[in-house]
């Protein structure tokens, strides 16, 4: 068996024996769904991300650095 | 723009949850990875199966925690784009590099070999398990090391030139910033805490069988280990405590003040052990600090530069200045006052804004006059840039009482692990702990104890050292983003009621395979 295949099959067998593994995975998919497709798309979008080039985002934060309160 | 506190405070609290949540599986990670390792490494050399099965055992403990604490910090990175934009884009490629290289490289080492000691044993030879189950605990602790580099420099910022252009912070020496003294004695602490954790943890759960009278074998093995383990780690925690001490006098005097509740510093200042603090105190009125206390006299002084004379300034001497300190280097300098360095920083912040002004200005010869003269200006008075930002003295107070009593609350427990673990090593000496009930009752109780003692250390950490989110170079008013308050406020609901099924849920996973104990659990 070559080696690539003898990962897979590491891999899979690993996982398939799996028994409280399978409730931490589903756990752990639950949040990075979560976490990525709700709280990273709808709440939690970089400020800086609206301006186009580096250049845009320093004047930006300079702005806000220098403006007197 | 400067936003308004509710925004600032929103956004704290939303990170201070999202930290703490982080850091009640971390140091377990960082410790029990370790205490496996040399269990597996008795086992390879041994060739005994109780060893296996005590490294099986732990090793799911391990995986379960793992899995809690997995994808908690990411959000901690989501919230520096969204919520602290100014302060993501101030800090330049300082946050980039060592959280780069612990992505691909400690937290790769970490998960890659994490696989092999889940799914390999009987698969591959012995040698190489052990050899994955120290890699998953090298690179776990290897994490935490380039994540408090990061950490360390927003405590401590060096190695740096500040880019009037672009207004990042380059990095100029990339050693000095990841060997920086801060660093060195964050990461130390912190890892050692983990330690901590993981001894108190295994050893209440060991307790929990001897109660109920069942893996009595593993149990006494598993705190005999444990027990050690722990002296070893509680020891260098008292060690690694002190540099961590003499480092704050040095770079963050004010935190070290609001540590003690110190008002007026003198030529040995005492060490308070326990205080009642005196909420009428301000730095500008005559009130006494303490409505109660019990000071160590000339300890402070001998315990950050072992000299019981040495002057250590209190909350109103560092706004006043005028006294003599020693900078990070050692080298003897005259503090100025708050107002001094709002000078300093208006003008730093005032350099900045005719960069901003002239950059682009068409008479070259008069752009570059007043840039190099901006330069200048910009570069004498960097180090005190975030003064500008601040109106009052009391902008640049951490929460005394959070700070104070915070510091307490670990040192106390600090001490109650060092007796704990000393009567847990006599009594295994002795071969009567599984007789002494109330040992056991002491050893469940201090699972809670040890997790509020570690989130106590980093109370005192990130409290005493507002209001800067970089010190005396950026504070929080200056680091938030324009987003709007409701929004943090509606993610930081999200986050609590998302943690805390998930923590739940994670428990109960975790309790009912303690309880199925080491003869009960199908591996894997």
């Amino acid at each position: 068996m070559n080696i690539f295949k003898r990962v897979y099959v590491f891999y899979r067998d690993g996982f398939r024996n799996m028994e409280v593994g399978k409730t931490l995975w589903l756990i752990i998919l639950i949040k990075l769904a979560i976490i990525f497709l709700i709280l990273r798309v709808f709440f939690f979008r970089p400020e800086l991300s609206r301006y186009d080039t580096d250049s845009e985002k320093a004047e930006h934060v300079i702005e806000n650095l220098t403006k007197q309160p | 723009m400067l936003l308004t506190s509710s925004l600032a405070d929103a956004s704290r609290l939303q990170f201070a949850l999202t930290a703490m949540y982080h850091w009640l599986f971390v140091p377990l990670t960082l410790g029990l990875g370790i205490l496996i390792a040399i269990f597996e490494t008795k086992y390879y050399r041994s060739g005994d199966e109780s060893w296996k099965k005590l490294t099986r055992f732990w090793s799911r403990i391990f995986a379960i925690n793992f899995a809690c604490g997995v994808a908690t910090g990411i959000i901690l990175e989501f919230e520096f784009g969204t919520n602290w934009s100014n302060y993501s884009w101030f800090v330049g490629d300082i946050f980039g590099a060592p959280l780069a290289i612990e992505g691909i490289f400690a937290f790769f080492l970490e998960s890659t070999f994490f696989a092999v000691m889940y799914f390999g044993w009987d698969k591959v030879s012995k040698g190489f398990h052990l050899l994955s189950t120290w890699l998953t605990a090298i690179g776990a602790n290897l994490s935490a090391y380039w994540i408090l580099t990061a950490n360390g420099w927003m405590q401590n910022p060096v190695g740096v030139e500040f880019n009037p252009l672009t207004a990042r912070n380059e990095m100029v020496d990339f050693w000095s910033i990841v060997f920086s003294p801060t660093t060195l004695s964050k990461f130390s602490h912190s890892v050692m805490s983990g330690f901590l954790v993981a001894a108190i943890v295994v050893i209440a759960i060991s307790c929990w069988y001897l109660k109920k009278q069942r893996n009595r074998e593993f149990s006494l093995r598993s705190i005999k280990y444990a027990t050690v383990f722990g002296l070893i780690a509680i020891f260098a925690l008292m060690a690694t405590g002190h540099t961590s001490a003499v480092t704050v006098a040095r770079t963050q005097p004010m935190k070290l003040a609001a540590m003690e509740g110190l008002y007026r510093g003198e030529n040995g200042t005492p060490f308070v052990g326990f205080a009642v603090l005196n909420p009428k105190k301000t730095f500008d009125n005559d009130e006494k600090p303490y409505l109660f206390n019990i000071s160590v006299p000339k300890a402070l002084s001998f315990m950050v530069d072992f000299d019981f004379n040495t002057f250590v300034p209190g909350i109103s001497d560092i706004i006043e200045g005028g006294y003599t300190y020693k900078d990070a280097n050692g080298v003897e300098k005259k503090a100025l006052s708050f107002q001094e360095k709002v000078d300093r920083g208006n003008m730093a912040r005032r350099a900045l804004s005719l960069y901003a002004q002239y950059k682009d200005d068409q008479d070259t010869v008069k752009r570059n006059e007043i840039l190099s003269q901006a330069k200048v200006y910009l570069d004498d008075n960097f180090e005190y840039f975030g003064y500008g930002f601040l109106k009052s003295p009391e902008e640049s107070i951490p929460n005394v009482p959070v700070t104070f009593y915070s510091f307490r609350i670990m040192v106390m427990l600090g001490g109650y692990f060092i007796l704990f673990l000393i009567v847990c090593w006599w009594l295994t000496k002795k071969k009567i702990l599984e007789k002494k009930k109330w040992f056991i009752f002491f050893a469940i109780l201090s699972v809670p104890l040890v997790y509020i003692c570690a989130e106590a250390g980093w109370v005192v950490a990130e409290v005493g050292r507002q209001p800067w989110t970089i010190q005396d170079l950026l504070p929080i008013g200056a680091s938030v983003s324009g987003v709007s308050s409701s929004n943090v406020w509606t993610t930081f609901i999200i986050f609590a009621v998302l943690f805390t099924t998930l923590l739940i849920a994670e428990l109960k996973i975790a309790f009912n395979q303690i309880k199925k104990g080491p003869d009960g659990i199908k591996w894997n």
